[in-house]
C-alpha cells in the first residue's frame, strides 16, 4: 500500500508594487530629510503618525501636516528572549506615544537594560547617518532614554 | 414563485472613483471621497447608516486582512456593523439586501475597490481556484477565459464567438447607498427600487461544468423573476466579450436591451448595479436586469431586478 498524503506543499509567489498613498507619501518624503511629519484630523484634531490619508475614527482625509521633535512616552514594551535576525537577544521592541501624536508607534528601544525598561519612560530616536537617509522609516535606528523624568500615568493612561 | 420582501429596498446614492489621473493614490483615498459624495448627495451622515459592507480582494493589495484598512474611510468610531466579501461588490450589496430586512436598520452603505494595476491580475486570480490541485498550475485568468470561448466555438450554438482580449487591468472604486421603504422615498425622488435580488454559485471545478452555459444565472434570474419580466434593459457583467452571450442566453432576454461591460476587477458587478440604478432614475428606464459575476467562467452570478416607484 502506497504512503497517505499527509501533506502537500503550494507555494505561492506574487510580485506587486506597493502605493503608500498620498499622506505615507508625504510622510516618507519628510522622513527622508530627517524630520516627522504627522497629520492632523480635520474634524476631531487627532494627529496620526505615519499618517495613512484618513482619521480612522472619523473618515474623513488628513491633510494638515504637524512637525513632531520625535521625542515621545514609552507606553507598553515587550522583552523579546530568542534573536531574530539582526537582532541579538533579548531586544526590547515599545509602543511609544509621541509628542504631539495622538496615536503610537513602535519601535525598538536600545542603550538601556531590559530590566530598566518602564511605562512613562521617556525616549528620543537616534537617527542612522544622515547620508544613509532614504524614504524608510528605518532611517530611526531605535529609541532610547532621554533621561528626563517619566511621565505621569495620566499622560499615557489611554495608551496602554 | 418569486419573493416578496417584508422592506422593500432601493438604491438611493451612489458615486464611482476612476484612478488613471491620480495613480498616488492608495484604496483609502480612492474611497474617502466617493463614500462622502454618496453620502452627500442624499444629505446623510456615517451615524445615520446602519449597516457597512465591501466587496474587495486581499489578494489584490497583498496582505492579509486588507480590507480591514479600507475602513479607515468610513469612520467606523462608534464602532460600526459591518461585513465584508472576498468577492465583487454586487455580491455585498445582494448582503445588505438581506441585513435591510431587520428591524432598526434602514439604511446601507456598500462598497467596492480595486488596484489590480500594481500586481499580476492573471495570476493573483488563479488564486480563487482548488488550492491543492489546480492553482499550483497558475492557470492565468485570461487562458482560463479562452478555454471557455473555444468551447462555445466547439458548440456551434453562438455564431461568431469574439477573441479573448488582455485581462481588463483597471483601478476603481464604487459606493452604494441602499435604504428601506419611507426612508428611501425620504433620501431621493427617484428610488431604484431592488424587486428581486439572487446569486447562486456552480463548482469550482472548471472539467465538471459545461462553460457554455450558465445555470447559476439562470436560477438566480428564474427565482427572482426577472425571466419574462419584460425590463428595457439589461447591465450584463462580462469580465470577457464571449461571456455576456452565455449570461445573456441564460437570462433568456426577449426584447431586452443588453448593455454589457467589464470594468474593474471586483467592482464591475456592482457597477451594472449602479447603471441599472441610473437607468430607472434618469426615467430611461421602468425596468432594468443588473447582472454581476465573480470568479472564473462564471462560476458565481447575481441578478437584480430593479423597477422605478409605480406610477
Amino acid at each position: 500500500m502506497s504512503e497517505p498524503v499527509t501533506i502537500t506543499e503550494t507555494p505561492i509567489k506574487l510580485n506587486y508594487s506597493y502605493t503608500p498613498g498620498t499622506a505615507a507619501a508625504r510622510f516618507l518624503t519628510s522622513i527622508e530629510q530627517g524630520r516627522i511629519v504627522g497629520e492632523r484630523c480635520p474634524k476631531c484634531h487627532k494627529v496620526y503618525v505615519p499618517p495613512r490619508g484618513a482619521c480612522s475614527m472619523c473618515g474623513v482625509a488628513t491633510m494638515e501636516g504637524v512637525e513632531l521633535d520625535g521625542k515621545g512616552t514609552l507606553t507598553t514594551y515587550a522583552v523579546t528572549q530568542i534573536p531574530s535576525p539582526g537582532l541579538d537577544a533579548p531586544y526590547v521592541s515599545a509602543w511609544i506615544k509621541l509628542d504631539g501624536a495622538d496615536i503610537t508607534s513602535m519601535f525598538l528601544v536600545k542603550e538601556v537594560e531590559p530590566a530598566d525598561v518602564r511605562l512613562g519612560m521617556r525616549v528620543e530616536p537616534v537617527w542612522i547617518d544622515k547620508a544613509d537617509f532614504t524614504k524608510n522609516l528605518a532611517n530611526i535606528a531605535y529609541y532610547r532614554p532621554t533621561g528626563e523624568p517619566d511621565a505621569s500615568y495620566d499622560d499615557y493612561k489611554d495608551y496602554v | 414563485m418569486t419573493r416578496t420582501y417584508r422592506k422593500p429596498v432601493a438604491i438611493v446614492s451612489w458615486a464611482s472613483f476612476e484612478t488613471p489621473e491620480e495613480p498616488a493614490r492608495n484604496e483609502v483615498e480612492m474611497l474617502l471621497p466617493i463614500i462622502e459624495e454618496a453620502k452627500q448627495k442624499i444629505g446623510i451622515e456615517q451615524s445615520d447608516i446602519g449597516f457597512t459592507v465591501s466587496g474587495s480582494s486581499d489578494y489584490l493589495q497583498g496582505y492579509p486582512f486588507a480590507f480591514v484598512g479600507a475602513l479607515d474611510a468610513v469612520g467606523a468610531w462608534p464602532p460600526i456593523m459591518e461585513s465584508h466579501l472576498e468577492m465583487d461588490g454586487a455580491f455585498a450589496l445582494a448582503e445588505a439586501v438581506e441585513v435591510l430586512q431587520h428591524e432598526g436598520i434602514d439604511t446601507a452603505l456598500v462598497y467596492a475597490f480595486a488596484r489590480p494595476s500594481r500586481g499580476e491580475l492573471d495570476r493573483i486570480l488563479a488564486l480563487q481556484l482548488d488550492p491543492y490541485v489546480v492553482a499550483p498550475l497558475w492557470p492565468d485568468a485570461r487562458s482560463l477565459a479562452g478555454l471557455q470561448a473555444q468551447a462555445m466555438r466547439d458548440s456551434g450554438r453562438f455564431g461568431e464567438v469574439p477573441d479573448v482580449p488582455p485581462s481588463v487591468v483597471a483601478d476603481g472604486a464604487v459606493a452604494v447607498i441602499l435604504a428601506t421603504g419611507d426612508r428611501a422615498r425620504e433620501l431621493t425622488d427617484r428610488p431604484a427600487w431592488i424587486r428581486g435580488i439572487d446569486h447562486r454559485i456552480e463548482t469550482p471545478a472548471l472539467g465538471t461544468r459545461d462553460l457554455t452555459q450558465s445555470p447559476s444565472t439562470r436560477a438566480a434570474a428564474e427565482h427572482i423573476g426577472a425571466v419574462g419580466a419584460g425590463a428595457d434593459v439589461a447591465f450584463v457583467h462580462a469580465p470577457y466579450p464571449h461571456q455576456a452571450l452565455v449570461v445573456r442566453e441564460a437570462l433568456q432576454l426577449n426584447g431586452t436591451r443588453v448593455d454589457a461591460g467589464t470594468g474593474p476587477t471586483m467592482v464591475g458587478g456592482l457597477q451594472r448595479l449602479v447603471l441599472a440604478a441610473q437607468a430607472i432614475a434618469g426615467g430611461e428606464a421602468k425596468r432594468a436586469i443588473a447582472h454581476a459575476t465573480s470568479g472564473h467562467c462564471l462560476q458565481q452570478n447575481l441578478v437584480a431586478l430593479l423597477e422605478g416607484e409605480a406610477a
